[in-house]
């Protein structure tokens, strides 16, 4: 076991855990946020996707470790009250079934339009590869994505 | 849950009196009876739903299905509000327990939950309105017919008088239940028929929406399980030095679930992780015994459907006329085989399940779709009385089928039982895909004749594994879902015509996977029209509209014809079609194919035309088909379960390649508009999309395909 000293979602914190330990495990049994999903274990899917400082990863397989002294950013911290371009999208194009895979989804795509606020089709499918839906929602996703773009350049929002 | 109001409201959290009716089911064919709580306990029985209203003139529905995607989180609400007369979001859905004593069959499966309640509903909730419309009246004065109800509001017209239903309860609950309340005619919806946006939209978007993973309580441990990889079978022995020496694993322990009528065992490592969990699992050594159970590979469970199907004739499903005779002595027959594969369910969320067994009860949260099931199984397996068994449900993170199942919760209880704590088993990636059940894979034989452009033989065999047998079905008779997917009408057509069964049996355990068998047989009924079209010289949606004496179909060929521009097709682009019929609805799809430049076939464009009779919420029906339509890509492009001495082979997705946002096609999706009764919408939308895609591959290429999965790369 090691002190694994690192913010996540804004709040410092000090995990006390096996740094082999994949830090999705450590977000959702040690930190108890439950909105990051597991899917694969093996960074096939994309349901376990956070932000490490600002970056898209796959937190199945990053070692807890990695993120010592650095920032995470869950789907709990992406924004305050559920209301990133994002998520506005997601809501108004009422993209999830299930649901279960669109924290990644979500996390995903907010990188995505912060690299390339104004992407095309083939951009938004070449980010969103990565991400299996199996509700099969990715026409929608591709629809919501587009009109969070026009969300960020509406508010000059672009992070 | 108990029916009477206090523990409504302890349940509910609601505050106050609450006006409370709910409805029942006679046994004998008998409308549903609409009672209020305190009467309900005379009943006792088959409680479908209930709608509570409290002082502050919140709406809770109980419902007692599952949501999994298919959107009954916002399909119920959307119904109550229409006829209860309040907004959308006052009212707020609570999930049931498991309990079929007070709700009736559970399972969310069969695309039923709308289908099989909106009548009761919708009566319900106009029973409701018009109770508190007379309390409003009574309590001024005045005529009820100078009433009516709006937002959540009873009004007097000709003075504006206004009262909250919240007001009206106390005295609504102590009136009479009315009989036959009028309902709305369709013309006067102002929310049903309309596009909605989902109630639990917003909670999957912030991380907040609380599936079986998700759940914790206190004191849980975390457990992960080595089964036996061949499906079923027992622990012989095992070694447990290492995963006990990994930091946090607390116990090991033997576990078992029921698999229909044997058991598989496991050994089930048990921590204060999932980390350590899993990291003690894989550190276990395990020899197993797995006599008994015959190591088949895929190879050899085809060879022996097509020999079946060669040599014998089966348990007969349907005859009219004697096709036989017709096919000895026709000058020229088709005769073709079919195939289709094993599949897994790959619900996004692995399967996983919480259980927290105690001296006086066992209480199971998890994502279930047949609460009331895993309720009565488990009291029986673990000799609990089923009252003592409760039975969460969660959200699903998928369902399709498996989830219906009651192995998961069943092992998480024994666990929990041998540790004496509650515990959360997690199922990997891994574990899930190659533990089944799966959806059985077919072989077909079809034979057919046609004569003056009309089939005047067809005969089909099929050759699968019967998944009813699993609940009790009858071996000596034939699958009853054997025409599941082919069109009804076709039967009063095709004057000699045989379907039969033949016997199929392998220990894999296999089970419902969305639109269940119509998933396969689709594709093979639907493909040998398409090559009986063929034979006969005809446009495949003329020579099926010449087969389907029926307004309604012809109406959505019709449709289908208009949106897809079938008739003015051009060259170089191959068009195909297909309609199956599945759990009361229809849907009939257009794909249109083409090469690209480099020669590769590339999918242009999927038109789904769906004809569900009565409906909720279009928005909804249209994500199911395009989902349906993913789902169906994936199975007949992508991915199938094979197996090899008796072993899944396919561990994870990077072999079990799922469809990705880079293989979707546009689809264009319409609804028929009609006065017809419901039919179901989470599953019809599948069936039709693999043949409508190789007769369109055919129609390009000249190309059969008569075997599925295939690839898109090599046609």
């Amino acid at each position: 076991m090691a002190i694994i000293k690192c913010n996540i979602n804004g709040r410092e914190q000090s995990l006390d855990v096996d740094p082999q330990m994949p830090l999705l495990w450590a977000i959702r049994d040690v930190v108890g946020l439950k909105g990051t999903k597991y899917g694969c274990g093996v960074a096939q899917c994309g349901a376990c996707t956070v932000h490490l400082n600002g970056e898209a990863v796959r937190s199945c397989v990053t070692k807890v470790s990695r993120i010592s002294g650095q920032k995470v950013v869950t789907i709990e911290g992406l924004s305050a009250n559920n209301d990133h371009p994002v998520q506005r999208a997601w809501q108004e194009i009422d993209v999830p079934q299930c649901g279960y895979c669109h924290s990644g989804q979500i996390m995903s795509a907010a990188v995505l339009l912060r690299e390339n606020p104004n992407p095309t089709d083939e951009d938004i499918d070449t980010a969103m590869a990565g991400n299996i839906c199996r509700c099969g929602t990715y026409l929608r996703i591709r629809k919501a994505i587009h009109l969070a773009a026009g969300m960020d350049r509406k508010v000059g929002r672009n992070e | 849950m108990t029916v009477s109001r206090r523990n409504f409201l302890k349940i509910s959290g609601m505050a106050g009196a609450v006006f409370s009716l709910g409805f029942y089911v006679p046994k004998h064919g008998e409308g549903a009876k609409i009672v209020k709580a305190a009467e309900a306990e005379n009943f006792g029985v088959e409680m479908n739903a209930w709608i509570h209203i409290d002082t502050s003139g919140k709406v809770t529905i109980f419902s007692h299905r599952a949501e999994m995607g298919q959107g009954v989180y916002q399909a119920i609400p959307q119904m109550v509000a229409e006829e209860l007369e309040v907004n959308l979001d006052e009212v707020n859905i609570v999930f049931a327990k498991g309990d079929q004593k007070k709700y009736g069959n559970q399972i969310t499966g069969g695309s039923s939950t709308v289908r099989g309640s909106y009548k009761n509903l919708l009566n319900l909730s106009a029973t409701a309105r018009e109770m508190l419309i007379q309390a409003a009246a009574a309590n001024w004065n005045v005529a009820k017919a100078d009433c009516y109800a709006e937002a959540g509001h009873v009004i007097h017209k000709p003075s504006g008088k206004k009262a909250n239903y919240g007001e009206l309860v106390v005295d609504a609950s102590k009136l009479e239940t009315p009989k036959n309340v009028v309902l709305k005619k369709r013309s006067e919806y102002k929310l049903i028929g309309k596009p909605m946006l989902r109630q639990d939209t917003k909670l999957k978007t912030n991380g907040t929406a609380t599936f079986g993973l998700d759940k914790q309580i206190p004191g849980m441990l975390y457990a992960a399980v080595e089964r036996n990889p061949r499906l079923r079978g027992k622990v012989k022995s095992f070694d447990d030095s290492a995963a006990r020496k990994i930091p946090g694993v607390k116990y090991v322990v033997k576990t078992r679930m029921g698999v229909f009528n044997t058991y598989r065992e496991g050994v089930a490592v048990v921590a204060d992780s999932t980390w350590a969990a899993l990291q003690g699992k894989k550190a276990l050594k395990v020899v197993w015994d797995d006599s008994g159970f015959e190591h088949l590979s895929t190879d050899e469970i085809y060879k022996r459907q097509r020999e079946a199907l060669q040599t014998q004739e089966g348990l007969s499903f349907k005859k009219q006329g004697d096709p036989a005779a017709i096919i000895a002595q026709a000058p020229k027959k088709l005769d073709v085989m079919y195939e289709t594969p094993y599949q897994y369910h790959s619900c996004m969320e692995p399967l996983n399940c919480v259980a927290h067994y105690q001296p006086d009860k066992l209480e199971i949260w998890g994502p279930i779709q047949a609460p009331d099931w895993v309720q009565d199984y488990i009291s029986k397996e673990m000799n609990i009385p089923r009252e003592k068994v409760i039975v969460n449900m969660t959200f699903l993170g998928g369902g399709f089928g498996r989830k219906a199942f009651m192995d998961y919760p069943h092992e998480a209880s024994v666990i929990s039982k041998e540790v004496g704590a509650p515990i959360q088993v997690i199922w990997t990636r891994e574990d899930d895909a190659t533990q089944g059940p799966y959806r059985p894979g077919i072989t077909y034989r079809c034979e057919g004749v046609v004569d003056n452009g009309e089939i005047s033989a067809f005969k089909v065999k099929l050759a699968g594994q019967n998944v009813s047998h699993w609940q009790g079905g009858k071996k000596d008779a034939p699958n009853r879902s054997a025409s599941e997917g082919f069109l009804k009408p076709y039967f009063d057509t095709i004057k000699n015509l045989s379907i039969q069964d033949v016997p199929f049996e392998t220990p894999i355990p296999t089970m419902w996977w969305r639109s269940v068998y119509a998933s396969t047989n689709g594709f093979a009924y639907e493909s040998f029209l398409d090559e009986l079209a063929v034979e006969a010289g005809k446009d495949p949606l003329t020579f099926r509209r010449e087969h389907l004496k029926e307004e309604r179909l012809n109406k959505l060929i019709d449709k289908m014809e208009d949106v897809s521009g079938w008739k003015n097709r051009k060259a170089k682009e191959g068009y195909g079609t297909a309609i199956t019929e599945c759990f009361a609805s229809t849907v009939g799809q257009v794909v249109k194919v083409s090469r690209t430049a480099d020669g590769k076939l590339k999918i242009d464009h999927v038109w789904a035309v769906m004809d569900c009779g009565w409906y909720v919420n279009p928005d909804t029906i249209k994500a199911q088909i395009e989902g349906s339509i993913v789902m169906a890509l994936g199975a007949a492009t992508h991915h199938q379960v094979t197996f090899k001495d008796g072993i899944p082979v396919d561990k994870n997705f990077y072999s079990y390649q799922l469809p990705r946002i880079t293989d979707i096609p546009p689809i264009d999706i319409y609804i028929m508009e009609n006065d017809a009764d419901a039919g179901g919408v989470g599953e019809p939308g599948l069936p039709a999309f693999a043949p409508a895609l190789t007769n369109a591959i055919f129609d390009l290429t000249g190309k059969r395909i008569r075997k599925l999965p295939f690839d898109m790369a090599t046609v």
